[in-house]
């Protein structure tokens, strides 16, 4: 151990005081609590757009923002929801979760830790005062592709920065995984023996690095294409748009899986728990991870059917396409296996774990709908895809999220939170998702198109109803808000167990709340 | 111990992503060759008149459907066109055709017209031996130009492509033009 490591672990000082606390911590629960809970502001800041969205689409006509600044709310709202809520979430799990789970006393690199977490809040700044320039937010897409991404106004570098600042944010937060992954176990626990949660991550932080700086790249060509004089996208001097479009899927369908695998990780630590059965098929679990991780390579052109590709192509990505469907097939089949015949009880973290299994299987079927090629060419660009994504990212992504925290809160806090409030939350959540989202499957069948501000009279009803299903869901969040605060106030205290059936380092050896530092003396394992 | 093994693990993972940011840099030549490989992106050929009269027979037997088609970028005024619009070709005979371009402004401007064959599958057997999309076009206000334009079509072209459309989209270059 070095020297500081050894500094901080042997005196078992708490956390320092005040508000230089955070800003200096190196601790990883301390970094695990501020990125959760910037991800919970920015998932309210994103919501708050979003509720701009469907209030202009409550009704046909324009009635509550000009266009230009209804589209820069789909933008801004999906680049904010992607990197600024749930990949933060994910990354403030791990940092909680990780060593716990692995029986480390920290992060391998706890100073890049706090570095990685606090370029955060700078890159959203950067990106959210684009709002207040000459040409306003970005409006072209979350995709930002070229030309019309180059037609920003003031803010285009901005936006630019931001995004590889977030990028290098979550490049330095995914080494950082990798190295206490690779370095930092415990005597005694293999990698066939690590919880499935801080395998997803370790797979994801792997696409994380691998990804992320080929998007840092494409942007870095549309800043030059823009400002020095470069023609990568420019057919006028020899460049090509859809080239922009092969690289930034090159990145986007990888990061599509990002943003779900750790999701299979928690779901796959919750079911057991509450089926009081060990899980089914951990070691398919990992080698479905992995597949689906290394297909996310080669079905990028799926998001592009309609560029005007040859009919080889269209038949690859297709079919590549289709093939990731059976490592995520062997997993939900997992986790149903798992419940078949368990001894279930439904508190609020299961609740939301069976909705996520429900759900973002849904959302995996509307998915295969997009895989046919010849079908795709409707559907594409319409509102069946943001049915689609929303179903795996908000009933996956965002449940899983949700989940965790409930799963975890009593273990974090010692306090357990309030059940009621708990359960009125996610009933409340599923019901008025599924009326914002369901219906978008009707409009954009019928051929809504998607990142419009007015619609053809045709598809008001589905589009009142999804707005009605949306300021619900909005709402409800607030729930979530007070029973986080709720119990980090206080509360029932928690057994250091938590749950009856959890198995875990963290339930099985740490108390509820941990220690400040734990694990400084490797844990025994079994 | 610990910490160096670390640093160590640190700096391999960092120089993966350093060299990732590469490879998406790699990714721009990749994506020339591959299209020129296949054709795909409806990218032409280009030839000399020696080598058609070395490679190519005339296929007196057939005839196939050449349209031109012509395009302006949103922010190009001129006035572009093709003489004729449609024109029946013998693959394997040099051919020619005449665009117009007119500058409808009051200051002298350049432009690049940018081809594209479709079906993406005949684009590989289109050839021009001359075009005026190998280079940049100035024209001065008011200016209106003739600009040829030869071609042939490979005899080797698939049976069942009975028409090909050659597209061009004139982009305005001059601010690029000035700069460089
Ligand atoms: C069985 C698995 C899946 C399949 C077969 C699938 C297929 C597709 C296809 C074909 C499209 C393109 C549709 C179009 O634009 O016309 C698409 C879009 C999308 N998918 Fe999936 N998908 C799957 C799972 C996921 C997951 C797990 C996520 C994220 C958690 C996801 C997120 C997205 C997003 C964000 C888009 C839209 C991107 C955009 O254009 O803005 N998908 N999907
Ligand atoms: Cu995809």
């Amino acid at each position: 151990m070095s020297h500081e490591a050894t500094h901080d672990g042997h005196d078992d000082h708490g956390p320092a005081k005040g508000l230089m606390r955070w800003v200096t911590t190196t601790n990883h629960k301390d970094i695990g609590t501020l990125y959760l809970l910037f991800a919970l502001v920015m998932f309210f800041i994103g919501g708050a757009m979003a509720m701009v969205i469907r209030a202009e689409l409550f009704q046909p006509g324009l009635q509550v923002v000009d266009p230009q600044f209804f589209n820069s709310m789909t933008t801004v709202h999906a680049l904010v929801m992607i990197f600024g809520a749930v990949m933060p979430a994910f990354t403030g799990l791990a940092n909680w979760l990780i060593p716990m789970q692995i029986g480390a006393p920290d992060m391998a690199l706890p100073r890049m830790n706090n570095f990685s977490f606090w370029i955060l809040p700078f890159a959203f700044s950067l990106l959210l005062s684009t709002f207040f320039m000459e040409g306003g937010g970005p409006a072209g897409g979350w995709t930002i592709y070229p030309p019309l991404s180059l037609q920003m106004g003031d803010g285009f570098p901005f936006m630019i920065f931001a995004i590889h600042l977030a990028g290098i944010s979550s490049i330095m937060g995914s080494i950082n995984v990798v190295v206490t992954i690779l370095n930092m176990r415990a005597p005694g626990m293999t990698l066939m023996k690590m919880p499935l949660f801080v395998w997803t991550w370790l797979i994801t932080a792997y696409l994380l690095i691998a990804t992320m700086p080929v998007l840092a790249g494409a942007v870095t060509m549309l800043l030059t294409d823009k400002f020095a004089a470069t023609s990568f996208f420019s057919a006028a001097g020899g460049g090509d748009p859809v080239m922009y479009q092969h690289i930034f899927w090159f990145f986007g369908h990888p990061e599509v899986y990002i943003l779900i695998l750790p999701a299979f990780g928690i779901v796959s630590a919750i079911v057991p728990t509450f089926a009081r059965k060990p899980l089914f098929g951990y070691s398919s679990m990992v080698y479905a991870t992995a597949s689906i991780a290394f297909l996310s390579f080669i079905v990028w052109a799926h998001h592009m059917f309609t560029v005007g590709m040859p009919v080889v192509g269209e038949l690859f990505f297709m079919y590549a396409t289709m093939m990731i469907a059976v490592p995520t097939g062997v997993k939900v089949f997992n986790w149903v296996s798992t419940m078949w015949k368990g001894s279930m009880t439904f508190e609020t973290p299961m609740l939301f774990a069976i909705g996520f299994i429900m759900m973002f299987t849904l959302g995996g079927f509307s998915g295969l709908m997009l895989a046919i090629a010849p079908a795709d060419f409707q559907y594409h660009d319409t509102y069946f895809v943001v049915a689609h994504f929303h179903y795996v990212l908000v009933t996956g992504a965002i449940y899983s999220i949700m989940a965790a925290a409930y799963y975890w809160l009593p273990k974090w806090t010692g306090n357990m939170y309030d059940e009621t409030l708990g359960k009125w939350h996610f009933w409340i959540s599923t019901i008025s998702v599924n009326v914002l989202f369901f219906p978008q499957h009707f409009l954009g069948l019928a051929g809504m198109p998607r990142r419009i501000p007015d619609y053809a009279v045709q598809f008001a009803d589905w589009n009142m109803i999804s707005s009605i299903g949306g300021f619900v869901f909005g709402l409800s969040q607030l729930m979530f808000v007070v029973v986080i605060y709720k119990a980090i106030k206080g509360g029932k205290k928690a057994t250091d167990q938590v749950w009856e059936g959890a198995t875990g380092l963290e339930f099985e050896q740490l108390s509820s709340p941990p220690p400040y530092h734990s694990f400084n003396e490797a844990p025994v394992i079994k | 111990m610990q910490e160096k093994k670390n640093q160590r693990s640190f700096f391999k993972m960092a120089s993966v992503a350093v060299m990732m940011f590469g490879f998406g840099y790699l990714l721009v030549p990749l994506y020339d060759i591959f299209c020129e490989l296949t054709g795909l992106n409806g990218k032409t050929g280009v030839t000399t008149e020696s080598e058609i009269a070395a490679q190519y027979q005339p296929d007196k037997n057939r005839l196939v459907t050449v349209q031109f088609v012509a395009n302006n970028a949103s922010d190009m005024p001129w006035d572009f066109k093709p003489l004729v619009s449609t024109m029946q070709v013998t693959p394997g005979q040099l051919t020619a055709a005449q665009f117009v371009a007119s500058n409808t402004t009051h200051t002298e401007m350049t432009g690049q017209a940018v081809p594209s064959v479709s079906p993406t599958k005949a684009s590989r057997y289109f050839n021009k031996t001359e075009c005026f999309c190998f280079e940049k076009q100035s024209l001065a206000a008011g200016e209106s130009k003739e600009m040829p334009l030869r071609f042939v079509v490979d005899p080797r072209l698939p049976d069942d492509v009975k028409t090909l459309t050659l597209a061009y989209t004139l982009f305005d270059v001059s601010n690029k033009t000035a700069a460089n």
